[in-house]
């Protein structure tokens, strides 16, 4: 890293803050507190036809108090974290929480969830990368994807490393932090035919360096993503199978989660209200999150509200076997909080696995979808409609790439139809799942 | 429109006092960045003070205030950007982060800076500080009215939330070309979304809208109770929804919002940066027949108000008119300094960034087609079997390809001439030069939005406006269920 970056001083420095900031709302009458400090520290290059396109330093740091008088409720931020700055952000939380109404539901969660167990996740890895090194890694990227014969342009390969120091600390006494790391490489490539231009990326990214896949490999991986779209045409019109490729799955995941999340639930807007005990899913598939798991992308022993995480089984035997819940959505349920305030962590399927070509023989003739685009999910209803791109499928073989065509279903139907899951896991993000076979969706092409 | 030199003394007051700075000690700030080899910089300082209160279950539950603030130096070399920000606007901070960004050439030539000059621009808005406009009980009031009117319109509304928010921006631009201005932006919105249940099915409507104004004027114009009407509308025409189709047909879209499309399909291919790296499905067509002909697309600054509107951009250059497409032909890119100067074009005031923290890209701001002559009824009589959308969500666009999408949030079938069943939200997918090619029928009815969108670029999100007349494409792919 170009700038020093000291991690424990850093958490010294917001432990510091966050303590002064409970000690001052408490001194100007509020009855609890929460506190929530961070900063982060990164680096960024991108490269683009083997010049160095950006180098970007970025330090970024904020504060934000929560406070409650009585039942009523105020919240301030800011990115300055000085004393100053302290003082300002509580007393316009303070003046806030004189306007706002009384909520029964509202308050920090029950003391006697405050976790007490907060071993080292190890989800700190800082990578001493000099701005140097940082753009030749980019530069072998990117020059081993243009090196791929038919690739014709390139929107270039980004590097990125950064880490940072968070902090949560509320007046029941409870104080958490949390170092962490992350990095990534990534590379968009432009192949052309007499159709035009289509473009494809790859990226690796891991809180440890070391994990990070070998540059070289990411830039020949999306050359090759970009040049399999050439020629693409529009599938017919109708009702197929549909194979969702892994990061796709994890997009279907996301939305089952947002139909969990408490706050959809009490509104009534979720397409998952009053399931809690009934199937979902073939009764083969289990969803659950590992949030202590060593090293992974979103470990953590606390919630956003110092509760202590645990292993929430989600999905159980294709049932809904929990909801995903904060202190204050379970209040609104008549229910105990799951330890999700701020989501779920690290999502990991329990479900039997096959290889992409037995899916795609399972298939028969359908599509394989490779990207979504557009925001066409209705959480209400559970309605989906997304523009894709992808290959047609016939007897269980590749034929030919896909584009211009939308897949249209509802989710409850969606899930309940899901046929099998792939071995080809996407461990990148937080939600790891291979590609999902859907038996049936509606095709709108040509 | 105010004359609009006297926001640079304003704003230096906000953002250079506090840290002990002023006007001239930029120079020094700016000598940093134009370390050797560099042959253009800038310094970006920006303040905002941010407001929102939310109302649910007929309580305002929540509020929050955020302040946020620092510089940004940016240093170019050619097709080279240096980059660092602070959070302290200081002499330390300037020489630290000029030095750092001023670090991405080590050699050559050190360029002198220009002399400075201030920016002459009309003022698109007043530069208020728009929280200020209603007293705190004020705006608990108007959220609470919006939750009353929205209950009282109809006994299938089972939740309504109401959100109030505003946005106080000051910022002030230095660069070495000589550049001095400073631009004072208020941004406000309100929104309300409900959910109506009947008969075991469940529909969400919302409506909302804003512009860069005091929030006294969303009062006065009795927003509370427009949106909270038209949010319990929508939802009850979803509530009646049937399947919609899957497959090609003419789509009629209503004027306003809809021009998302004009935004996804053609607005974001012309922006500088893709056309300069030769990635956009538009590169090289300048002069070139890319529309239908009587298709006139403007990226428009200067509207007064509104959402997108800017009086100077994030690099101090006017706001400006800029036509794209004219009668059909290709005619302008949107630009910023660098990718002006590498194109050998002219700036035309699109260099937008989210914050000091993010970078300055050519962006839209307010993105309209303009009017035909034809009479929006006639549009609709012309459709056999068709989709009529009123309102969409979001969309997006892969600019390579030229394949956009956007999602109706209210739509229609058109059957034999005439406005029939609702139906459900369905993506619509089409491709940017080949949509525009098939507009045929183009209204004489053009409407902006009502204030509410916000566009997203590499990870920047910033405010933008679209407006269109009614406009009947006669194929477009419509991604329903029914095929």
């Amino acid at each position: 890293m170009a700038q020093a970056f000291d991690a424990s001083a850093q958490q010294s420095l917001l432990t510091a803050r966050a303590e002064e900031a409970l000690a001052l709302a408490k001194r100007l009458g509020a009855d609890a507190a929460e506190v929530g400090a961070s900063v982060d520290q990164g680096l960024g290059v991108s490269v683009r036809l083997g010049e160095v396109e950006t180098v970007e330093l970025s330090r970024d740091q904020g504060i934000a108090v929560t406070l409650y008088v009585g039942q009523r409720k105020g919240s301030a931020s800011s990115t300055d974290a000085s004393s100053v700055s302290i003082q300002a952000v509580v007393e316009k939380a303070l003046a806030i929480a004189r306007y706002t109404g009384e909520d029964p539901a509202s308050g920090l969660a029950d003391p006697a969830l405050m976790a007490t167990e907060l071993p080292d996740l190890k989800v700190h890895h800082p990578w001493a990368l000099t701005t140097d090194e940082a753009i030749e890694l980019a530069l072998a990227c990117e020059q081993a994807g243009r090196d791929v014969e038919g690739i014709y342009q390139s929107d270039g390969a980004s590097l990125s490393s950064g880490e940072g120091v968070r902090v949560y600390a509320n007046s029941h006494g409870f104080l958490g932090t949390q170092k962490g790391s992350r990095h990534s490489l990534s590379c968009m490539l432009i192949a052309q035919d007499a159709a035009g231009m289509q473009r494809d990326y790859d990226y690796t990214s891991a809180r440890d360096p070391q994990a990070l896949r070998d540059p070289a490999e990411v830039g020949r991986e999306a050359a090759t993503r970009t040049l399999r779209r050439l020629g693409a045409k529009r599938p017919p019109t109708g009702t197929f199978p549909v194979l969702f490729d892994p990061s796709l799955a994890g997009g279907l995941i996301g939305h089952l989660l947002g139909g969990l999340a408490g706050g959809a639930l009490y509104r009534q807007a979720s397409f998952l209200c009053d399931r809690l005990g009934t199937p979902l899913f073939p009764d083969w598939f289990s969803l659950e999150e590992r949030p202590m798991e060593i090293g992974a992308t979103a470990s953590s022993p606390f919630d956003g509200e110092g509760v202590q995480t645990r292993n929430n089984r989600f999905i159980d035997q294709g049932a809904i076997a929990s909801y995903m819940l904060s202190s204050y959505s379970a209040r609104r349920l008549g229910m105990q909080t799951t330890g999700n305030a701020g989501g779920a962590r690290n999502v990991r399927l329990n479900a039997p696995l096959q290889s992409r070509d037995s899916l795609l023989q399972e298939m028969g003739r359908g599509i394989w979808v490779t990207e979504l685009m557009g925001q066409g999910v209705n959480g209400v209803t559970g309605d989906y409609s997304r523009g894709a791109a992808g290959f047609w499928v016939e007897n269980g073989k590749v034929q030919y790439p896909v584009e211009e065509f939308t897949i249209a279903g509802n989710l409850e139907r969606m899930f309940a139809g899901l046929v099998g899951v792939g071995d080809d896991t996407d461990t990148r993000g937080s939600v790891h799942t291979g590609s999902w076979l859907i038996d049936a969706m509606t095709v709108a092409g040509d | 429109m105010t004359a609009y030199k006297s926001d640079v003394d304003t704003a230096a007051a906000i953002l250079l006092t506090p840290g002990g700075l002023d006007l001239d000690a930029l120079e020094t700030g700016l000598d940093y960045a134009m370390g050797a080899g560099i042959d253009y910089a800038d310094l970006y300082f920006q303040r905002t003070w941010q407001e929102g209160w939310v109302l649910e279950d007929g309580e305002v539950k929540e509020a929050s205030y955020n302040i946020d603030g620092g510089v940004g130096v940016r240093s170019l070399a050619g097709e080279k950007t240096g980059f660092a920000y602070s959070n302290q606007i200081t002499a330390d901070a300037l020489i630290d982060t000029g030095r750092t960004a001023a670090g991405i050439v080590r050699s050559g030539k050190r360029l002198p800076g220009q002399v400075v000059h201030s920016v002459s621009a009309l003022s698109r808005y007043v530069g208020v500080d728009p929280l200020a406009g209603l007293s705190a009980d004020e705006k608990v009031a108007m959220l609470q009215q919006a939750d009353r009117v929205a209950r009282a319109a109809d006994p299938s509304i089972s939740q309504v939330s109401a959100s109030l928010s505003g946005t106080y921006e000051v910022v002030l631009v230095r660069a070495s070309d000589g550049t001095l201005a400073a631009d004072i932006r208020p941004l406000v919105r309100f929104n309300v979304s409900v959910i109506a249940v009947k008969n075991g099915r469940r529909e969400r409507g919302s409506a909302g809208g804003g512009g860069r104004y005091s929030m006294a004027r969303l009062r006065d114009e009795n927003v509370a109770e427009q949106y909270a009407k038209e949010a319990v509308r929508q939802a009850l025409v979803n509530l009646e929804a049937i399947d919609a189709p899957a497959g090609q047909m003419p789509v009629v879209l209503a004027s306003g919002w809809p021009g998302i499309l004009l935004h996804e399909a053609v607005g974001h291919g012309l922006e500088g940066d893709f056309n300069r790296k030769g990635s956009s499905a538009f590169a090289g067509q300048m002069g070139q027949r890319v529309a239908a002909k009587g298709v006139t697309v403007v990226d428009d600054a200067t509207l007064a108000d509104c959402r997108g509107s800017m009086s100077v951009d994030d690099e101090g250059t006017p706001g400006q008119y800029t036509p794209l497409i004219e009668d059909g032909i290709l005619t302008g890119y949107m630009q910023d300094k660098l990718n002006a100067r590498l194109m050998g074009m002219a700036p035309t005031g699109n260099a937008r960034r989210e914050s000091f923290a993010h970078l300055p890209m050519p962006r839209m701001t307010n993105t309209v087609m303009l009017a035909g002559q034809d009479e929006p009824s006639d549009i609709i009589k012309s459709v056999k079997r068709g989709i009529y959308a009123v309102s969409f969500g979001g969309g997006q666009v892969d600019i390579t390809s030229g394949k956009f999408v956007f999602s109706a949030s209210e739509a229609y079938l058109i059957e034999d001439g005439k406005v029939t069943a609702p139906v459900k939200g369905a993506t619509l997918i089409g491709n940017g030069p080949e949509a525009m090619g098939r507009v045929s029928m183009i209204g004489h009815d053009m409407a902006l939005d009502t204030g509410i969108g916000v566009c997203g670029k590499e990870g920047q999100g910033v405010p933008v406006g679209v407006g269109q007349p009614t406009l009947k494409l006669d194929e477009l792919t419509v991604g329903g269920t029914q095929s």
